[in-house]
């Protein structure tokens, strides 16, 4: 039996000829993503528009509007509310008692999507009754999924998926405490959004814009080389007040020896971390 | 490299095989079984203590080393880098499964070509025959687990379907080949 043949990956050359068109044209920068998964989204993109590597380069080049739509399918968009349960547990045992001391309490959630996870940090703060001294600045590169982040609107499907993360946090109450429910949707209460801001913010071209007590920037690192990891976790060191709190995502951890001397170990399985040193 | 994948099952397979490979097997061997996200890593934990070779939850940009069993985590797809490490994916699920085996099975296909070992396990759907047909392609020996004896039969049954093992083994038949598995570079 002959093996059945299927379509090819992209190959290195298109995939660097891609990344050159985006970069000139659009500005985006995404010559240190990591290869594989990026790889994936553009199949990804082929596959649903069922398009040939040609037609996508045309599109690019020449439909301004597809690029909004490319700029959403490259970037994973997909999150949760209470992602990693527990992360949140860590947050309440760990680091709240020292946010606590603080007058105010700015939190940067950088890539931060739709807003699942800035509301959630919103409900825990809330929870321990640091909201109205709290304020959550949500960044992500997409405006699209800014916008759904400030409606604060999400499907009844994915509030259920939710509510089993958040009841693994140990928070009083159910997710839905925290939404005001009607048909197939779930809004996120005013009070939730009020201290909360999401604006455009690239983590690849942008600098710091204000002194965070804790900079959130879960899930991102994996779609990033090393490199250009480390240029973004000196913009989070420079962005954090001292002894402010890093969290990455709890298989992002940090290996170089230089940040290692410049972020202590909170939490190692939770990769949370606190600015030390000058 | 030794690929397994498996889901619905696989479980005590694929536990046994790791408490039998030896110390000294030396080869990079990559595990993805399906799992409910918030099982915490309880998998991961009875697997190294379990194991003979070292067991390692796969960790962003970690190395991939030799001599070395590596787990996916549960809520993310596991990718491997032509550099010689581990990437992690949060993206959509594929045939409902984060870790997905054809993520890993088809980015391991584009990295390793003919130096791998690949086997299909019992499962209840069709996540990894569409990846073990990519490793196929590229050379690499694919195996999937004789439906017959598998306890859940369409995820090896997919792969057969597919043409994508060329090898149809009966449990015993893989245990015995895996443990003086063909002389590939690892």
């Amino acid at each position: 039996m002959k093996i059945p043949v299927t379509k090819d990956a992209i190959t290195d050359a298109q995939l660097t000829e891609l990344i050159d068109i985006v970069k000139k044209i659009h500005g985006f920068d995404f010559s240190d993503y990591t290869e594989a998964s990026f790889k994936r989204r553009i199949g990804r993109i082929l596959m649903l528009k069922k398009l040939e590597f040609y037609d996508l380069k045309h599109l690019l080049i020449n439909d301004h509007s597809f690029f909004q739509y490319f700029l959403e399918e490259i970037t994973v968009n997909v999150t949760e509310m209470f992602r990693d349960p527990a992360f949140y547990k860590a947050l309440r045992s760990q680091v709240v008692p020292y946010l606590s001391t603080y007058q105010h309490v700015k939190v940067w959630c950088a890539g931060c999507s739709s807003g699942e996870e800035a509301y959630s940090l919103a409900i825990l703060l809330k929870e321990e009754a640091l909201l109205k001294r709290s304020f959550i600045y949500g960044t992500d590169i997409n405006t699209e999924v800014l916008n759904e982040a400030r409606k604060g609107i999400y499907s009844l499907r994915k509030i259920k998926s939710y509510a089993e993360n958040y009841l693994f946090t140990g928070l009083p109450g159910s997710l839905t405490d925290h939404f005001t429910i009607a048909y197939d949707a779930a809004a996120i209460h005013s009070e939730l959004k009020q201290n909360t801001l999401f604006s455009v913010h690239n983590l690849i071209s942008d600098t710091g814009f204000n002194e965070f007590q804790m900079i959130s920037c879960r899930n991102v690192f994996i779609y990033f080389e090393t490199e250009l990891q480390h240029r973004i976790l000196d913009l989070f060191y420079k962005s954090l007040c001292p002894l402010g709190y890093l969290c990455l995502g709890n298989k992002e951890t940090i290996r170089s020896d230089a940040f290692r001397k410049k972020f202590k170990v909170i939490n190692q399985k939770e990769n949370i971390y606190q600015k030390i040193g000058s | 490299m030794l690929l397994l994948g498996g889901s619905a099952g696989s479980f005590k397979l694929l536990f046994k095989l790791v408490k039998l490979l030896p110390v000294d097997f030396s080869k990079t061997v990559i595990i993805v079984i399906h799992r409910k996200k918030n099982f915490f890593s309880e998998i991961e934990k009875l697997f190294a203590e379990n194991s003979r070779m070292l067991l390692r939850e796969i960790s962003d940009k970690e190395p991939v080393n030799g001599n070395t069993i590596y787990i996916a985590p549960a809520n993310y797809h596991s990718l491997v880098e032509k550099e010689g490490f581990f990437s992690l994916d949060v993206s959509e699920a594929v045939w409902y499964s984060k870790p997905s085996i054809d993520v890993t099975f088809e980015s391991v296909a584009e990295v390793y070509k003919n130096r791998v070992t690949a086997v299909l396990f019992s499962g209840a759907n069709q996540d990894g025959a569409e990846g073990l047909l990519k490793l196929r392609q590229g050379g690499a020996l694919t195996i999937a687990q004789d439906p017959a004896d598998a306890e859940m039969t369409e995820m090896p049954q997919s792969a057969i379907d597919m043409h994508a093992a060329e090898y149809v083994l009966s449990t015993n038949d893989i245990f015995e080949l895996l443990q003086t598995p063909p002389d590939t570079p690892s």
